[in-house]
């Protein structure tokens, strides 16, 4: 169906974007309801067009009145629906939380980090729209470069950080350039539809090949796929830490999703791209993936740090279940892409809130936590008990979705690593909560000191971290109409 | 080697390309001087520009500025035309270089700011001794 309501829902954002750098350049305090509002009313389009894609089907909007495949489509079917829908609400309810950290970090330059951070996520939220390869590029160096500026805001060592990150970004993003740009000579077309509808007669041409392979290694490279990680654990652990809450939960894994909608478009029986005899080798990739980034965070002792390794440990999950190539891997990972973006969204608040009390993300500042921030650390223990697997929590079901497609593909490898990461989240995990729950008590014993005081983070940053943690649950308890009404519709029956 | 020569000189844009490119990878992956490393990106970008305009070029093709009634009836020979698409893109994809240029140089420079030099070993050295 025609129409131009997914594009608000991106132009939102962006329009407000400009309008925080000149108000809030004279008034700091026309900043917070401006970015709130935006992303408000965005969350609130996007619920109204999920369930327009649910009812009506297919969106699609054609920039410009050229018609597609000569212009730009921008196509809203209801998964990448529901993909709006969670980086409206995600980046709504970081925002709460990055609102006081961007205060007391960057007190007189809110304006220009929340304009970067508008920018980013309209940048976000066109990566989901667009249904042209090449406008996927531009919209992936909007967001690469307001990411460079973001992290570039942060202390320390951040703009070495970012500067690495930079390099990466750029190789991966020319190498996507390329691939587009062979698809372009074989096709004709941008159009990613239309580019699909020539697949299968260039079936076997080592051109296609090369051109597939140049997309793939960029947006590995761009979701920090193992051994291409390299720059992600600094970048993010870097950043300042109100953009860190945008960036690490939506990041990687809408560079998982345009993998997996690259996938799914170019999929058909006549060209059975994901039946191909690479996938088994991506698959043990993944899986070498996952327990070498899970070992790495074994070695940390920084909480920040540890969770970026878990974020690549993770992203190992996604592309492992999406390459299965069976109905159970792929259901697995695209409910991992909305499980996982929960999951780091409640752990990454807990860490702020906890580094905004305590001053430091390392281990042994969380001593005694438990009694000094309860609903902070319960909160924390739900989100750690999602990453680890354990039911209702939602990481649970797409983990178990994942496991399954493992064992009905005879990828045994993947299963096996997909235990062994579980089993290292729970180690892992239940350390920072001995810590916590116990560090401090031998050490006031010690010392004769009395119990210390409640000391909870600010209702800004608590409010959205509990709200996540009963999503957690929630998202889990209704894993069954979510599969059924809206992941498994997008698979093709083809395999 | 006859053979190797022809089969060079029939693609030699592709050839100008591939080289250009792996220049400017080796100066981002081997270099330890930041500069160099950006100068490195911007080769290898070029690369990839030069390539997409290559592909639109035809031997003997004219400027892609038609007559709407002429084009409309059929009468252009679409070979006598340059592929304008390509360059239209590569106009996008040069804007997007120099932002990302621009924003790489302010980085450099608060990295020279912090530290005050641009080695990459000698910033890590600074680092650890923090």
């Amino acid at each position: 169906m025609k129409s131009n309501l997914h594009m608000y829902v991106m132009a939102v954002p962006l329009l407000t974007a400009f309008l925080v750098n000149i108000c809030g350049r004279t008034n700091r305090k026309a900043i917070a309801p401006l970015v709130l509002g935006a992303l408000g009313f965005s969350s609130l389009l996007a619920i109204f067009v999920l369930r327009q894609t649910l009812t009506f089907g297919d969106l699609s909007y054609t920039v410009g009145g050229w018609t597609p495949p000569w212009g730009i489509e921008l196509l809203v079917d209801p998964l990448s629906a529901l993909m709006l829908l969670l980086i409206s609400g995600i980046s709504f309810l970081a925002t709460f939380a990055a609102l006081p950290c961007v205060k007391r970090d960057l007190e007189d330059r809110q304006h220009i980090f929340f304009t970067l951070y508008l920018i980013l996520i309209a940048g976000l939220m066109g990566l989901v729209l667009t249904a042209d390869a090449f406008n996927l590029y531009v919209m992936l160096e909007i967001t690469s470069i307001t990411t460079y500026g973001l992290i570039a805001l942060g202390r320390g060592r951040a703009p070495l950080s970012s500067f690495n990150y930079i390099i990466m970004g750029s190789v991966a993003a020319c190498f996507y350039l390329l691939g587009v740009g062979y698809l372009y000579l074989l096709t004709g077309t941008l159009n990613m539809a239309h580019i699909a509808t020539y697949l299968p007669a260039l079936q076997g041409s080592g051109a296609l090949a090369t051109a597939l392979a140049f997309i793939l290694v960029g947006l590995w490279i761009k979701m920090a796929f193992f051994p291409l990680h390299g720059w992600l654990p600094r970048a993010y652990s870097d950043a300042p830490d109100g953009a860190g809450l945008l960036i690490a939960p939506l990041m990687t894994k809408v560079t998982v999703y345009l993998m997996v909608r690259l996938m799914l478009t170019f999929q058909s029986p006549a060209f059975p791209l994901l039946s191909m005899d690479v996938g088994t080798l991506i698959v043990w990739a993944a899986a070498i993936g996952i327990i070498c980034a899970s070992s790495l965070a074994l070695g940390q002792r920084n909480l920040k740090l540890m969770l970026t390794y878990i974020i690549i440990a993770e992203v190992g999950y996604m592309v492992g279940g999406a390459w299965l190539a069976n109905e159970q891997g792929m259901t697995g990972a695209l409910l991992h892409i909305v499980n996982d973006a929960l999951m780091t969204l409640c752990l990454f608040l807990a860490a702020v809130a906890i580094a905004y009390r305590t001053g430091s993300f390392h281990f042994d500042s969380l001593k005694g936590l438990y009694r000094k921030m309860p609903l902070t650390m319960a909160a924390f223990t739900v989100g750690a008990f999602a990453m680890i697997g354990i039911p209702p929590t939602c990481g649970f079901f797409s983990k178990w979705y994942l496991l399954l497609g493992g064992i009905e593909a005879g990828q045994w490898q993947f299963v096996v690593a997909l235990i062994f990461s579980s089993l290292v989240n729970a180690v892992l995990f239940f350390r920072i909560i001995e810590i916590a729950y116990f560090g401090s008590l031998q050490e006031s014993e010690h010392h004769g000191d009395a119990i210390t005081e409640r000391q909870e983070a600010p209702w800004w940053i608590l409010s959205p971290l509990a709200l996540t943690a009963v999503l957690l649950i929630v998202v889990g308890l209704s894993t069954g109409p979510l599969v059924n009404n809206i992941i498994r519709v997008m698979i093709p029956v083809s395999f | 080697m006859e053979d190797i020569a022809a089969h060079i000189m029939a693609k030699y844009n592709y050839w100008i390309y591939v080289v250009l490119m792996m220049i400017g990878f080796y100066a981002m992956i081997g270099k330890r001087n930041l500069v160099k490393k950006l100068l490195g990106m911007n080769i290898f970008q070029t690369s990839i520009i030069l390539f997409f305009i290559s592909t639109g070029a035809k031997k003997g093709g004219s400027i892609p500025i038609l007559d709407k009634y002429a084009a409309l009836q059929g009468a252009v020979d679409v070979n006598q035309v340059v592929n304008p698409l390509p360059h239209v893109l590569m106009l996008t994809a040069i804007v997007v270089g120099v932002s990302v240029t621009g924003v790489a140089l302010a980085v450099m420079q608060r990295i020279y700011r912090k530290y005050g030099t641009l080695e990459e070993d000698e910033i890590l050295l600074k680092i650890e001794n923090e």
